[in-house]
């Protein structure tokens, strides 16, 4: 049934994992995501649903890895120290094509680092923090709306590609609240049979065993070739955007999740200023948006990425953009969120560098 | 610098726990009512107490509330991952064994993610002292359940209620090969010092379980009162029974606490075993590993 809710993001997130149709919840506090374990203990448990606080980050990876096995829609979330612990699993699960369901709130790093939000865990999720040729497929939301939205459809994509999703949000869109709409949802209606289950070998089927290894090179480079062919696939069909006041923009500003949000309001201002700018807000972070951002660098003189990192998505940004025209990036780091203003400074001093450029 | 809110005299002698104590990092992170304070109290007299030589005494900790404590006495101290504060003070010792090492964390901490640590250094008898604060619960996350909670006692994450059983933490160390087992709670002040003298001076490996007040999260969850009300539970059903089986001494919610030294024997720590192994192995071709 839909409903209308004022909501934590965590909180939306585990609603929304209860409507999904999330059979069972692994994981272990830390702040700031615990909300999420804290909601379905008390709301899931008592809508049917398995929701274990387990010993540890890599214990909870790995009963995701067993539940999602037996054909379960499992799902865990953490924070960056936790999700670092929880990479080996991910690369298993990735190898054994299972579907599951990770968030991670990030938080400020390295190291046990701090708990307040960054995105410095941005290379972790797209490139593989796991061992191996392997990729998550990676969704950043950018409100709790999204928080919610990106919940039934990384359930759904997880169950589709047999790939391990993950959602890559920070404190802030863990702990703020927002309007949120759960929409109708029938899980019913988007739980596929998974013939490839270890669900109990019937006497007519050859047993399904799931594994990640393969000793013989050959059956190895095979399995890598099938896994490649399929990150192809979505790469082809999954990518996600959102494009804002890019029309006419001659300057364009690049970031996702918090940071895209921050850079909406640092549009508004310019635009009261009389500068043509616009943001691209990369929704999937693999795949990443690399073709839309190629033909924007023909349109526009000079791009700013904006993250709350060291500069991370701009290594992306900057293969998308392939030399056409100047990337600059501004980060903050360390828990710190960067202001429009701060930002908009830092765009207004690239412009006047691109505009040299351009003159020369 | 805080500013001063009573009028101090200069003449008073200072609290003689401060040497121990880096007091520029005072006031503490710790509620009111909290009982980890109280302890450290405890290890700052077992210290003085102990003679050890202080430039040779190293304290470890993990995460969580007790994490912190590494940070607030006047030793050489680290503040580890979490869970990984016994492999950090083992790589510690064996690379330096001059040291006395301590380690100083949560349940949470030691026995749930670090749980597996925990039973092979008792396992191998690795020469440390590991101190243990039990408030049952998840203090600096929010009040999660721990593998301490006793059944029925509710947390953040058991809102309902705990049904899984909780460890019995001195059976685990003692069946894993601890050497020095003991338990007091944080009203037992003075057998808490005694307990964490003895450890210090223990070679092998020392486990002091201390049962602490988690006003904020544990007692408030659970309706149990502040601090006081705690210590008051503490102080009577307390029950000292030295040398007792392991086996029996289990915690319920609000029920019977058995305290007391139950393990105290000597065995060869994993350096002076594997000196001796060596040696017979090798003979005079081995150069016995002091660090």
């Amino acid at each position: 049934m839909r409903e209308v809710r004022l909501m934590k993001g965590n909180e939306a997130a585990a609603e929304a994992a209860i409507r999904a149709g999330c059979d069972a919840y692994f994981g272990y506090p830390i702040t700031p995501q615990s909300e999420i374990i804290e909601y379905l203990s008390d709301q899931g448990r008592k809508r049917g649903m398995i929701v274990m606080q387990v010993e540890s980050e890599v214990a909870a990876i790995n009963m995701i890895y067993g539940a999602a096995g037996a054909g379960a829609r499992t799902m865990s979330s953490s924070s960056s120290p936790g999700v670092s612990l929880m990479q080996e699993g991910l690369s298993y699960i990735a190898a054994a094509e299972l579907p599951c369901l990770l968030i991670n709130i990030n938080r400020g790093g390295p190291g046990l680092g701090t708990i307040q939000p960054s995105q410095g865990d941005y290379f972790q999720s797209v490139k593989g923090g796991g061992h191996g040729d392997y990729h998550l497929i990676v969704f950043a939301p950018a409100s709790v709306q999204e928080m919610a939205d990106y919940v039934y459809l990384g359930f759904d994509l997880a169950d589709k590609y047999r790939n391990p999703v993950l959602l890559l949000a920070d404190g802030a869109l863990g702990q703020m609240m927002e309007k949120v709409i759960f929409p109708e949802y029938d899980p019913k209606q988007h739980k596929i049979p998974k013939p490839w289950a270890t669900t109990g070998k019937p006497a007519a089927r050859p047993p399904n065993v799931v594994t990640s290894l393969h000793l013989q090179s050959e059956e190895m480079e095979k399995i890598n070739f099938r896994l490649q062919k399929k990150y192809r696939k979505i790469e082809k069909n999954e990518v996600r955007y959102e494009l804002i006041s890019t029309d006419d923009a001659e300057y364009l500003l690049i970031a996702y999740g918090l940071t895209a949000r921050i850079c909406q309001r640092v549009v508004e201002i310019a635009r009261q200023q009389g500068l043509k700018v616009g943001l691209m807000r990369p929704i999937s972070l693999y795949p990443f948006p690399y073709e839309i951002l190629n033909k924007l660098a023909d349109q526009v003189l000079g791009i700013l990425d904006v993250e709350m990192n060291a500069g991370q998505m701009v290594e992306d940004v900057r293969l998308g953009v392939n030399g056409k025209i100047p990337v600059n990036f501004y980060g903050r780091m360390g828990g710190i969120i960067p202001t429009p203003e701060e930002i908009l400074q830092t765009l207004q001093k690239m412009m006047k560098t691109v505009d040299v450029k351009e003159k020369v | 610098m805080t500013e001063n809110l009573i009028d101090v005299d200069e003449s008073m002698p200072t609290n003689m726990v401060e040497e121990y104590l880096r007091m520029d990092r005072m006031p503490h992170i710790w509620c009111p009512g909290c009982g980890i304070g109280t302890t450290v109290n405890c290890f700052a007299n077992a210290l003085d107490q102990s003679k050890l030589d202080l430039q040779k005494v190293a304290i470890v900790s993990g995460i969580g509330c007790t994490g912190r404590v590494a940070g607030y006495v006047n030793l050489d101290s680290f503040h580890t991952t979490h869970g990984r504060a016994i492999p950090f003070a083992t790589g510690l010792k064996l690379a330096n064994p001059e040291l006395k090492v301590v380690v100083y964390s949560g349940d949470g901490d030691l026995t749930a993610i670090g749980g597996n640590h925990f039973i092979h250094a008792a396992r191998r008898n690795v020469d440390m002292t590991v101190i243990l604060i039990n408030n049952f619960i998840y203090g600096m996350t929010g009040g999660q359940v721990a593998p301490t909670t006793p059944v029925y006692a509710t947390a953040s994450t058991t809102p309902h209620g705990n049904f899984e059983n909780p460890f019995n933490l001195p059976y685990l160390a003692a069946s894993c090969g601890a050497v020095y087992v003991a338990r007091w709670t944080a009203y037992h002040v003075r057998h808490v010092t005694k307990a964490i003298k003895e450890a210090l001076l223990k070679k092998g490996f020392s486990f002091v379980e201390i049962l602490a007040p988690c006003p904020t999260l544990y007692s408030r969850r659970n309706k149990l009162g502040d601090g006081l009300d705690q210590m008051i539970y503490y102080k009577e059903n307390s029950e000292v029974k030295n040398d007792v089986d392991t086996k029996t001494v289990g915690l319920d919610f609000q029920g019977k606490i058995i305290v007391g030294k139950f393990v105290d024997k000597d065995q060869q720590t994993y350096l002076d075993i594997m000196n001796d192994y060596y040696s017979v192995k090798f003979g005079d071709k081995y150069t016995p590993y002091k660090g």
